[in-house]
């Protein structure tokens, strides 16, 4: 079963001085799914995903990557884990080309170092082509290949995206984490996204998802979570999730 | 014990001055969120002119009291300094409030030694000496001697700092300033022109800076081109202690900053088994800074400095 | 302008300019010395902050950490050179056998009677190496604490370190001597090349000889330095394209993106500080060997920010283009005190600005004048490829669907 289970979170509370950010939250997503987490602004979706990758630390909970239990102290150690993310606010290494920012993800698999470097011996040699391989393979597999060697921060709004996911991809996670990867795009940019979520959900990848797009969402998830002021409201497949009333409330009406 | 009263009062002087100059760091970069590096040579202009008006009054008017002297070579020394500052910020300053973090820095350091190279060419190499014009009774108290010229700083820092709070808290400049400081978008929205305050911002710590630099070279009789960058540093360091953004915090930071030099200097003999002297006196500025950044970067009375996600 | 030497894309026009470079390089000394030594000698300075621009290049440029130190390296590399290749150890031991006799006993029990009383005096195969690592230690060390700070903080929390070891210099002459304090150190050892000293020996007027050839001191120097610098050019131009390289770079761009992708900034940081630190190191040590002699006064704030404006006016980042920054910010001044000095006496009759003034003048208006104008520098790195190609307008998310149109 525990194979089955890629993420298992629970019990995630966080608190910012007054405010609790986040109540008793629980996540598990299977192998395979492609696992959203919605809910209004402000709800906690991506303050949930800095936890999980260790850029906040938790007041409490546990966190089992594929059946290991994970600490979230660090990024880099999450990242090694396999757990690789995007950000809401693109986040590129914008004087890199595309293809060194791929690169760059592949950092996290590779070891070569300072003598790897000066000395360039043959192992050395071979790790960076193969970096590099593998870089123009995922450009390619996102559909930006031929921008390989231009400016990062000189790419269209939704290649950027694209070159973000390309480059979470490389560091080989267990779970790909995207925080509103369509945010600013048009619906026919949003369709090929969603053409690229469906595309690495049948390489075999996990995904979770956080997403405003409602349609978007429904169409493409498996499972869901709602979030309201940091505590989760309902949980289930998008049918499901759809007709809860408190959802519905929440993104609706009431108090708002 | 009349050397540790000795200390204490070196300490208030000498903290006084940092105080002054520490505002002048920490309103900057309340507004503007960056280090003005060459605020230290503004410090440096301020005693530079300072010296120069002394001597001229010195050979035209002997008669006058010290007193009425440094307050007119003060009172000289402060529009140099006001315009100095200003046209840094309108120059190297204003074009940079957007660029990413090392080029206004860099900037500033670039206009520091500019600043020094200025004040090379025109006042020469050499220290020149400050014209002892206060006279040279001193007054005691409980064993320690505190010279009249130290009194006179005292005061006149006193009053800047209280002019400086009222301006603050009671003005609607100073209303301005703060929003700025806290949020200059919104400040923009509510009618508040970003730019003036910025400037207002440059020259109240333009006037501060030029009183603690004559007051600077009268209490250590000299004055030099390169006289501003330590005080500077370690003024800067006090405004990092207090809290950086917060004005209280500079005051506190700088009083404080001259009791650790002054104390440490007195007794680090003592404390390190000779190993150590008293010349070893410009580190504890360093090493205050170095700690607190490590440990409590905002300060004793700041705000959050670190970055957030 | 870096396509003259770009290997990969233009291989033959390449090693051309590599070959005339080469050539210009090897043949300057010759010439110039029909001039003087003094051309020469500028050229040996310039080639040792060209080295100390590259090291900050690694700290600055490539990782984006503003150390505003970096002399202090530079100071720890020529002090270990004074303390390991003159008389002063012995010095140093006898303040010790003063103060603290326990300790002297035991150092002299170390080093051995002759260099109790001559001092030690290691060769430059050791030297070398030596002050790269003991630089490299401090880099680590004086890193360390700056790793959380944001940008300003660390530039100036690095500037304090730098002005703390120089007050140690200056003051380590009490109560035991190690730095011999203001006066520094002297009669340092010259540089020895299996058996020839680089100064020449006593009495043949700063030449050195080798076989039937005898060239000046400085010219000796010169190639010496030379090759230290083309191998700290190679090993930066590796690193520069390497896993190491790019994750100096990813913490520049953005640090909690490349903590995120794996990287452990910490440790990077303190590679990036280490491996800089090396270069001033093996640069300070030549420099004491070089000069003879190093006091507290070579290693002020002022060199600090002197190769700051290097790397900045050179194109930070871009190795050519802060070999360029290094050799006109170091070159120019000399030369242009050999020229405006009695320019402005031939003018005005007497120097208005002499040439520590001008020096200091082209360091600030390099560093205001560049960053508010070009703050790439005079010889950036070219741009990746970036040409808005007719080509490149077909998208994969051009297909428009007609589902959506409706």
């Amino acid at each position: 079963m525990s194979e089955q289970t890629i993420l298992n979170i629970a019990g995630v509370n966080k608190r910012f001085g007054g405010l609790q950010a986040l109540s008793d939250v629980n996540i598990k997503i299977s192998r395979g799914q492609i696992y959203g987490l919605i809910g209004p602004n402000g709800a906690g979706k991506t303050t949930f995903f800095n936890v999980i990758t260790g850029l906040y630390q938790p007041d409490t909970g546990t966190f089992e990557l594929a059946g290991k239990p994970y600490s979230p102290s660090a990024p880099h150690e999450v990242a090694k884990a396999g757990i690789a993310r995007t950000f809401q606010n693109i986040r590129l290494f914008g004087e890199m080309s595309a293809v060194e920012n791929v690169m760059v993800g592949r950092h996290v698999r590779t070891h070569q170092g300072v003598l790897g470097a000066v000395l360039h011996h043959k192992a050395a040699r071979e790790e960076e082509a193969a970096i590099r391989r593998r870089a123009m393979e995922l450009l390619d597999f996102v559909g930006i290949a031929q921008f390989a060697n231009r400016t990062s921060r000189h790419l269209s709004y939704g290649d950027q995206r694209r070159l973000e996911i390309a480059r979470a991809l490389a560091t080989e996670p267990k779970l790909l984490a995207l925080d509103e990867p369509a945010a600013g795009m048009n619906a026919t940019e949003k369709l090929a996204l969603r053409e690229l979520l469906v595309k690495i959900k049948a390489e075999g990848k996990t995904i979770l998802l956080i997403e405003h797009d409602v349609k978007l969402v429904m169409g493409l998830c498996d499972r869901l979570t709602v979030l309201e002021y940091g505590k989760p409201i309902a949980e289930g497949v998008p049918a499901e999730v759809q007709k809860n009333p408190a959802v519905i409330e929440a993104y609706l009406g009431g108090a708002h | 014990m009349d050397t540790f009263i000795q200390q204490i009062i070196n300490g208030l002087v000498l903290g006084s001055m940092y105080a002054l100059v520490a505002l002048g760091y920490t309103m900057v970069y309340g507004v503007l969120n960056l280090i003005n590096f060459a605020h230290g040579d503004v410090l440096m202009v301020g005693a530079m002119v300072g010296v120069t008006i002394l001597q001229i009054l010195q050979s035209i008017a002997p008669e006058l009291p010290g007193i009425v002297k440094l307050g007119i070579a003060i009172l000289g020394a402060i529009p140099v300094c006001v315009i100095v500052n200003v046209i840094i910020e309108r120059v190297a300053y204003r074009r940079l409030r957007n660029a990413p973090r090392l080029a206004p820095l860099i900037t500033a350091i670039g206009v520091s030694i500019l600043l020094q190279t200025f004040a090379m060419m025109i006042w020469g190499r050499s220290p020149i000496p400050f014209p002892q014009v206060m006279p040279t009774e001193s007054f005691n108290i409980m064993g320690a001697l505190i010279s009249q010229t130290q009194v006179m700083l005292l005061i006149l820092a006193t009053i800047a700092m209280v002019g400086l709070v009222l301006l603050v808290e009671k003005t609607r400049m100073g209303r301005a300033m703060r929003a700025t400081a806290e949020n200059p978008r919104v400040a923009g929205l509510m009618g508040v022109d970003s730019n003036r305050v910025i400037v207002m911002t440059f020259a109240i710590g333009a006037t501060l800076a030029a009183v603690a630099g004559v007051m600077w070279g009268a209490n250590y009789s000299s004055a030099q081109f390169a006289m501003g960058f330590v005080p500077g540093l370690k003024a800067f360091s006090a405004a990092v202690l207090g809290g950086i953004g917060n004005i209280y915090g500079a005051m506190v930071g700088g009083v404080l900053l001259g009791l650790i030099e002054s104390l440490g200097a007195g007794y680090i003999g003592d404390l390190t088994g000779g190993f150590l002297g008293s010349h070893y006196q410009d580190i504890f500025a360093f090493v205050v800074l170095i700690i607190v950044l490590t440990l409590r970067p905002s300060g004793i009375m700041g705000e959050r400095v670190a970055d957030r996600a | 302008m870096s396509t003259l030497f770009d290997v990969k894309n233009n291989p033959r026009k390449a090693y051309i300019s590599f070959a005339i470079l080469g050539i210009a390089l090897f043949a300057f000394p010759f010439i110039a010395s029909n001039f003087g030594n003094s051309w020469v000698r500028i050229m040996d300075l310039a080639l040792l902050y060209i080295m100390l621009a590259l090291g900050l290049n690694i700290v600055v440029g490539m990782a984006g950490l503003l150390d505003l130190g970096y002399i202090a390296f530079y100071a720890l590399g020529a002090y270990m050179t004074g303390l390991l290749a003159s008389p002063q150890f012995a010095a140093v031991l006898e303040s010790f056998v003063n103060q603290y006799p326990m300790i002297a006993d035991g150092l002299r029990a170390i080093v051995g009677e002759d260099a109790a009383r001559d001092g030690i005096h290691l060769s430059v195969w050791l030297i070398v190496p030596l002050g790269a690592l003991l630089a490299a230690f401090f880099g680590a060390l004086l890193g360390a604490p700056t790793l959380k700070l944001r940008g300003d903080y660390l530039a100036i929390v690095t500037l304090g370190f730098g002005e703390i070891i120089r007050i140690f210099m200056n003051n380590l002459n009490a109560p035991v001597n190690i730095t011999n304090g203001p006066q520094g150190i002297n009669l340092i050892d010259p540089v020895r090349i299996f058996g020839v000293s680089l100064a020449g020996e006593p009495g043949s007027n700063a030449t050195v000889q080798l076989g039937s050839f005898s060239i000046p001191s400085v010219n000796a120097y010169y190639f010496l330095f030379l090759f230290l610098c083309a191998v700290i050019i190679f090993v930066s131009v590796r690193l520069q394209h390497s896993r190491l390289g790019r994750a100096f770079v990813a913490i520049r761009e953005d640090e909690i993106a490349a903590k995120a992708m794996g990287i452990n900034t910490r440790n990077v940081k303190l590679l990036a500080f280490g491996l800089g630190a090396s270069f001033g190191g093996v640069s300070g040590a030549m420099f004491a060997s070089f000069q003879g002699f190093v006091s507290p006064e070579s290693f002020s704030l002022m060199e600090s920010i002197a190769v700051l404006a290097m790397v900045v006016l050179g194109g930070i980042g871009h190795i050519p283009g802060v070999v360029l920054g290094g050799l006109i910010l170091a070159a120019l001044p000399e030369v242009l005190r050999h020229v405006v000095e009695p320019l402005q006496r031939n003018l005005f009759g007497t120097v208005l600005i002499d040439a520590e003034v001008l020096r200091q003048l082209l360091y600030g208006l390099a560093m205001v004048v560049i960053m508010l104008y070009r703050p790439e520098g005079l010889w950036p790195s070219p741009k990746h490829e970036d040409r808005v190609d007719a080509n490149a307008k077909k998208r994969h998310d051009e297909k428009e669907p007609a589902a959506l149109a409706a």
